[in-house]
């Protein structure tokens, strides 16, 4: 009897639902064109409308939740969202913790973007996000790195001189740099980190991770995700397209 | 919200920044405004009352309940803000899901499993189908929890000592007329101790005035967030471009957070005046020398 109040309680306390399953979305919400929040107050960009069509294509109906990139992880595995869709390389460190997905995007470029063209990278610190793979990667190669927990710190960083540089995923820079009024300018020198982008899911999920694997590469086949990505506002025509192992094999 | 808005990259001057200070965006960050008054609405008294229980317990005569109270207000006091509300917000959550658990899961299997909390999807709380009301809702509700236990240890340091500094005489005259211990306690000590523990709980309203953008570390999206949110630079894949706007949103808490505290401190100043009428401290005396 005191358990079943008990779970009265708290069923009342979780509010009113329906029986259908749905699946929640989790984000960062802050690197444009990945994905942001919009004018309208709700998530945007390119993820945004590639998870709806997941969704879509996978008979899930799913709830968009936004959290603070350092702790996306373990807000994951502590269950306050299902699936991390966040622009997220796949890596071997974050294996180790959690599963991903087939890739859904290239590796992206990584670029630099300095007060001016001829910044010397070895001169001061270079910025990066927290906990991601830029990071790793200026730490890495002899660079002395400081963190930011927001990719917009990074950048006004770089603005205000407390570095040379700031190194970021290139199609977050560009309309940056292409914005500033020749303040910010992009390095010639570019670099080539991670193993593409895929969805993050627990290490127990395996069942949901299928479902996703599935919509990803039924749109890849039908070439769904190749419009998506070159559409002018996420990455452009110009984008690399060569899906390789994980590629189109199996259509 | 204006027909005008509809393009925003068409229009600009004065419409352009009407339209920008009503989108869908600063609507949400003016109501975030009302967040953090409603939370300091439902935290304070809820604090007063942790605070009051707790000085109380800690006073009494019975030994294990004295323990308890002390306890708690050691434990409380003695570990950072910061580190209380990351480690028990998380703490607080799980030990909720993991009693639906046992109440609804079949089994009830142990939840942690290495690195992952894992419960059937019916125990979570919120459930993931609720709304998004819901979600958030649970999460202002884990928020004034902890800000009630956190405030309540320090309010009941400052009410603890407030009692011991209750005139040990009028204790004695009110047992003198024969009252029991509960109604010198009721009649005397509560009535009586306000004045002294007042300045102490102003300033604990002010520091917790000034702590409500940990709201933001507990994932509820208060005014510093939407300052921060909204503030950061947008290029062009925004309705509304604009620069590195940080600091006028930051200022703009700045205003809000001293306008605030200023008129608490006004408040504060008033409450202590009328408390300290007729009481035997330097306050009340020099009162009634004004009065004379």
């Amino acid at each position: 009897m005191k358990r079943l109040l008990l779970a009265t309680a708290l069923a009342a306390l979780s509010g009113a639902a329906f029986a259908q399953d749905v699946v929640r979305l989790g984000t960062e919400g802050a690197y444009p064109p990945y994905n942001f929040i919009n004018d309208a107050g709700e998530v945007a960009g390119f993820e945004r409308e590639f998870g709806d069509e997941l969704c879509k294509r996978a008979d899930l109906s799913c709830e968009w939740v936004t959290n603070e990139w350092d702790s996306i992880i373990p807000n994951l595995q502590s269950g306050n969202y299902d699936v991390i869709i966040a622009g997220m390389s796949i890596t071997d460190e974050r294996e180790e913790v959690i599963d991903f997905s087939q890739g859904y995007l290239r590796p992206a470029s990584s670029a630099y973007l300095a007060a001016s063209a001829d910044a010397d990278l070895m001169s001061g610190p270079v910025a990066a996000q927290t906990a991601t793979i830029q990071a790793a990667f200026v730490a890495e190669n002899g660079m002395q790195v400081v963190e930011y927990a927001t990719p917009e710190e990074t950048v006004a960083a770089v603005k205000n001189g407390e570095a040379v540089a700031v190194l970021a995923d290139k199609d977050y820079l560009v309309p940056i740099a292409a914005e500033s009024g020749g303040a910010l300018v992009l390095l010639e020198k570019q670099e080539s980190i991670g193993d593409g982008v895929g969805l993050g899911f627990r290490d127990s999920d395996d069942a949901l991770r299928e479902k996703f694997d599935a919509a990803i590469k039924s749109m890849k086949c039908d070439g769904t995700l190749d419009a998506m990505i070159t559409k002018a506002e996420y990455f452009g025509p110009d984008t690399d397209l060569d899906w390789g192992d994980a590629g189109k094999e199996g259509c | 919200m204006f027909a005008a808005c509809a393009d925003p990259k068409a229009i600009d001057g004065l419409t352009w920044g009407l339209c920008y200070l009503t989108s869908a965006k600063h609507v949400d960050f003016y109501w975030s405004f009302l967040t953090v008054l409603l939370l300091l609405a439902i935290t304070a008294p809820a604090a007063l009352g942790m605070g009051f229980m707790g000085a109380t317990a800690a006073r009494s005569h019975i030994a294990p309940v004295s323990w308890l109270g002390k306890v708690y207000i050691w434990m409380v006091r003695g570990v950072p803000d910061i580190i209380f509300f990351l480690f028990f917000v998380i703490a607080l959550d799980q030990a909720i899901e993991y009693l639906k658990n046992l109440a609804v899961c079949d089994g009830g299997v142990w939840p942690w499993q290495g690195l992952e909390f894992r419960v059937c999807p019916e125990a979570k709380v919120p459930l993931a189908k609720s709304s998004a009301f819901w979600h958030q809702a649970y999460g202002f509700m884990l928020a004034v929890v902890t800000f009630a236990i956190v405030f309540g240890a320090f309010v009941a340091n400052v009410i603890f000592g407030a009692m011991q500094a209750v005139p040990r005489a009028q204790l004695e005259t009110a047992e003198a007329y024969g009252m029991s211990r509960a109604q010198v306690f009721r009649r005397i000590l509560v009535p009586q101790m306000w004045v002294y523990a007042l300045p102490g709980l102003g300033n604990l309203w002010m520091i917790l005035i000034k702590a409500t953008p940990l709201l933001f570390l507990l994932g509820v999206k208060d005014i510093v967030y939407y300052a921060r949110e909204l503030g950061g630079s947008k290029t062009q894949a925004y309705e509304y471009p604009h620069g590195d706007w940080r600091l006028w949103y930051f200022l703009g808490l700045l205003v809000f957070y001293l306008v605030f505290t200023r008129v608490s401190e006004i408040g504060i100043g008033k409450l202590t005046a009328r408390l300290s009428h007729g009481q035997a401290t330097s306050g009340g005396e020099a009162l009634r020398k004004a009065a004379a």
